[in-house]
């Protein structure tokens, strides 16, 4: 048999490195942390600008001041690392800096065990920013996923002028498969758009939602200058402000502003909204992401040898969460959500903490959630 | 000359603050600047009172966390392509005491930045609180008894870290051309200007100057340079895709018998998949003789997964990996129970020891000196499903787990041999002991 692939032993931290690469990413700004050495390292070897931080607080200014002069920055961290970040990625939001933050997930609480795997961030994800705006979370849930997630989180980072996180976790990141590098899609490069100087800048002016822009702009998100441009003044601020960036308490303009925060992520979401629903209109499906998800493929095929069919929904953008997977959800009897957390966050942020009836978890600390476990769950 | 940098008429500090001076100085001395346009430089504010001020410069303006200025404004140096751009950071005695590294870190790369620290010895936006700048005795609300610790000469520090220029003075209306000795200088430059808070620090130290504080406080007002300081150097590259450094691994042997055989299958559609745990000591090359392994299968046309695991301390204590080869694309990657289990150092048996009792073990592959622990922890009934040999002696401790692989091979026949040698071929070229490693342990 000819075989014409190209196939190599490969872990998903290599793919995301290189597919944010190829989508507009140009400087990686770097803290030692498992499980996001291979992130780090991979990094070193690809981007233009390689930056070794002093800690992670220091990383996310330094990644501030990059994008503000016009860079697009990445970083690659765990929990412990984000915990640090969280109040500069606030920054960052308000200032509507892009840059991709690469999260390899680990077993927690606090340092927790390195080196085990886990998906234990998604509540913090969730509310990552005060007052509960959103930034857009990616997941992968495969190799494939590691490329084509990086490229999407990359892009909707530049699109939207904002943080965006990429979540995978030591699994995902540091385990070598073989791999036919010849499958890969071609990737689109992301764009931030740039100010036309025909007209007065303002830092924070957006084109409105609902009507159609004339130069293509994305509703809510504002036309970008750097720092120390030659073409109009740029003022960016952390604080509540109006559309020129002047502090502003509570004003009208100000609050308006960060209205439009929370609407540019969240109305723009069927721009980024990445999933995939294996719909066989069985009457059970299984909701798991990152390496579940893989897990839970793995349980379908089982069952299907069987003789017994469940769906499966993979979401690729965690957050906010498209209203498309509820839809999803509610027209099955039963919904299991498989997880590697204590008590199915995902789960919770789905359906609330009451949940429904038929809704149930599959959860895992300290091992993987495995194909049988799904199974079992399943056919109860 | 007209004030083209600041607006000075509406600063919005209380009255007598020195922050105002400081403003108005920098003002005058960005002014005086032949040529300079507000295009060119960029305000960098810090939270307090000093960084309500960006609204009055017509320069570019940033305001970020409280304390993170000069990291924020590092990030904007290293990513300028223009050098020519003159970065100022303000903030006050509160912001570089929480932000105190990223201060010495960017003085010690010697980036190009003009620092001004607003020292007037305490907190004033939040009500008084000391600083770490707040000197021995000074009175501020939560401790109107008088601070118990000198401050830091920050001066000094800076100095200390590799600054070309770190100065002390006191706020005046006559400090513009000291500012400007601050712009003028080459790469990073830091100036802290004493001065006093008027709502907050005048009631609660009364008749007190600033000249007087810092003299009993032993804060000279001086200037400290570093002739030699080297400028900061920010190294960018195009790099190649990674895509490009990996070499692929071609399809180029026949599977082993086992896999071809379809009699032993499960009537499901499920492939067949077994699970290889390689336990050794760090620096024994666990991992690459997992490696090594993985794309022998590979070569067969078979799918992989390999993962390490390894305490934190690499170069010390156990070293195991765990390779799945299967028919069909791998999926999840969990194990469970290991079908084979190659065991080479003691290391490696104290760390694998569960798998070793778990119902359904697989084949074990045991270096000769182990048997002894191996006897003391699983007892000397004979057992058809272990194998020990003196691998470690044969092929040396770096080979022994390679040799391991061999046999195993050899004895269940998985992938042909011709394979294996290739792959470590691959890896390591000519120069290993193949012939130890290859060694018939059948025989
Ligand atoms: S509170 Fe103190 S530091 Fe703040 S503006 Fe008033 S005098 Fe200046």
């Amino acid at each position: 048999m000819p075989d014409n692939s190209n196939r190599s032993l490969i872990d998903g931290s290599l793919l995301m490195v290189e597919a944010a690469a190829q989508a507009g990413v140009d400087s990686f700004v770097g803290y030692p942390i498992t499980p996001a050495n291979l992130l780090y390292l991979y990094s070193s070897k690809r981007f233009p600008l390689v930056l070794p931080a002093t800690d992670e607080i220091t990383t996310l200014q330094w990644m501030s001041g990059l994008s503000a002069s016009g860079r697009i920055p990445m970083t690659a961290t765990s929990y412990p690392g984000l915990a640090l970040m969280l109040e500069s990625i606030g920054m960052a939001f308000m200032m509507e800096l892009p840059m991709l933050i690469i999260l390899a997930q680990r077993l927690g609480p606090a340092t927790g065990s390195a080196t085990c795997n886990a998906q234990g961030d998604l509540l913090l994800l969730r509310g990552i920013n005060s007052g509960g705006y959103p930034i857009p979370v990616f997941c992968a849930s495969d190799l494939e996923g590691c490329w084509i997630m990086a490229a999407k989180a990359a892009a909707t980072a530049q699109t939207l002028r904002t943080p965006v996180v990429l979540l995978t976790s030591k699994e995902m990141a540091m385990t070598l498969r073989d791999w036919d590098l010849s499958s890969l899609p071609p990737l689109a490069k992301g764009a931030v758009k740039a100010f036309n100087a025909s007209k007065d800048f303002l830092p924070y002016a957006a084109a409105p939602f609902g009507a159609p822009s004339l130069d293509r702009a994305v509703p809510g998100v504002p036309d970008f200058l750097p720092l120390g441009n030659e073409k109009a003044r740029v003022r960016l601020t952390a604080s509540t402000h109006d559309e020129k960036g002047d502090l502003q308490h509570a004003s009208p303009a100000a609050l308006a502003n960060t209205a439009r925060l929370y609407d540019k992520i969240v109305l723009n979401l069927p721009l980024y909204t990445e999933y995939r629903h294996m719909d066989r209109k069985a009457d059970t499906l299984v909701i798991a992401f990152d390496v579940t998800a893989e897990a839970a493929w793995d349980a379908a095929e089982m069952l299907e040898g069987e003789g017994k069919l469940i769906d499966l929904l993979v979401p690729g953008t965690l957050f906010p969460v498209p209203p498309v997977y509820l839809e999803i959800a509610s027209r099955y009897r039963r919904v299991i959500v498989a997880e590697e957390n204590h008590d199915g966050q995902y789960r919770k942020i789905l359906f609330g903490e009451a949940g429904r009836q038929g809704v149930s978890g599959v959860n895992a600390v300290g091992k993987m959630v495995s194909p049988l476990d799904i199974l079992k769950e399943a056919v109860r | 000359m007209s004030a083209q940098f600041l607006a000075t008429d509406s600063l919005p500090f209380c009255k007598g603050c020195g922050h105002s001076l400081v403003a108005k100085g920098i003002g005058q001395a960005l002014d005086a600047i032949q040529g300079l346009s507000p295009r060119d430089v960029i305000v960098v504010t810090d939270i307090g009172c000093i960084g309500i001020i960006d609204k009055e410069f017509a320069t570019h303006t940033i305001h970020g966390l409280h304390g993170r200025s000069i990291a924020l404004a590092s990030g904007i140096r290293l990513g300028l392509e223009n050098p020519g751009k003159k970065i100022i950071v303000l903030l006050g005695d509160g912001g570089a005491t929480i932000g105190m590294q990223h201060l010495l870190d960017a003085a010690h790369r010697n980036l190009d930045l003009k620092v001004i620290v607003h020292n007037n010895m305490l907190y004033g936006m939040t009500g008084g609180q000391p600083s770490s700048l707040t000197p021995c005795g000074y009175k501020t609300s939560i401790m109107p008894e008088g601070k118990a610790d000198a401050g830091i000469d920050l001066v000094a520090l800076v100095a200390a870290a590799g600054a070309p220029m770190a100065m002390r003075t006191i706020a005046s209306a006559a400090m513009s051309a000291q500012i400007g000795d601050l712009l003028a200088a080459e790469g990073f430059a830091f100036l802290e200007v004493l001065e006093l808070c008027t709502s907050h620090g005048v009631k609660l130290n009364p008749g007190k100057s600033v000249a007087a504080i810092a003299k009993e406080a032993g804060l000279e007002l001086k200037i400290l340079r570093n002739p030699h300081a080297s400028p900061a150097t920010i190294l960018t590259e195009v790099r190649p895709s990674l895509l490009e450094k990996i070499s692929p691994i071609a399809r180029e042997w026949q599977r082993g018998l086992p896999w071809t055989q379809k009699a032993d299958r499960s009537p499901s559609n499920t492939a067949r998949r077994i699970s290889i745990v390689l336990a050794g000591s760090a620096g024994e090359g666990v991992q690459t003789s997992a490696e090594i392994l993985a794309q022998a299968a590979m070569s067969c046309g078979l799918h992989v997964s390999k993962k390490g695991s390894y305490p934190v301390t690499v170069g010390i204590g156990f070293s195991m990996a765990e390779v799945i080869i299967s028919e069909a694309p791998i999926r999840y990657t969990g194990a469970g129970s290991p079908d084979v289990l190659l065991i080479c150092s003691e290391d490696g048996l104290e760390k694998v020891k569960g798998l070793l009792n778990a119902k359904g073990r697989g084949m074990v592959y045991l270096d000769a000196t182990l048997e002894p622990a191996f006897r003391r922890f699983l007892g000397h009934a004979s057992d058809a499903s272990l194998q020990i040999r003196a691998y470690r002696e044969i092929a040396g401790a770096k080979s022994a787990l390679l040799a391991a692989v061999s046999h195993y091979l050899r004895r269940e026949g998985e992938l042909p041999l011709e394979a294996f040698e290739a792959s470590i071929r691959r890896h390591m070229g000519e120069k290993t002991n193949l012939d130890a490693i290859m060694k018939d342990f059948e025989a």
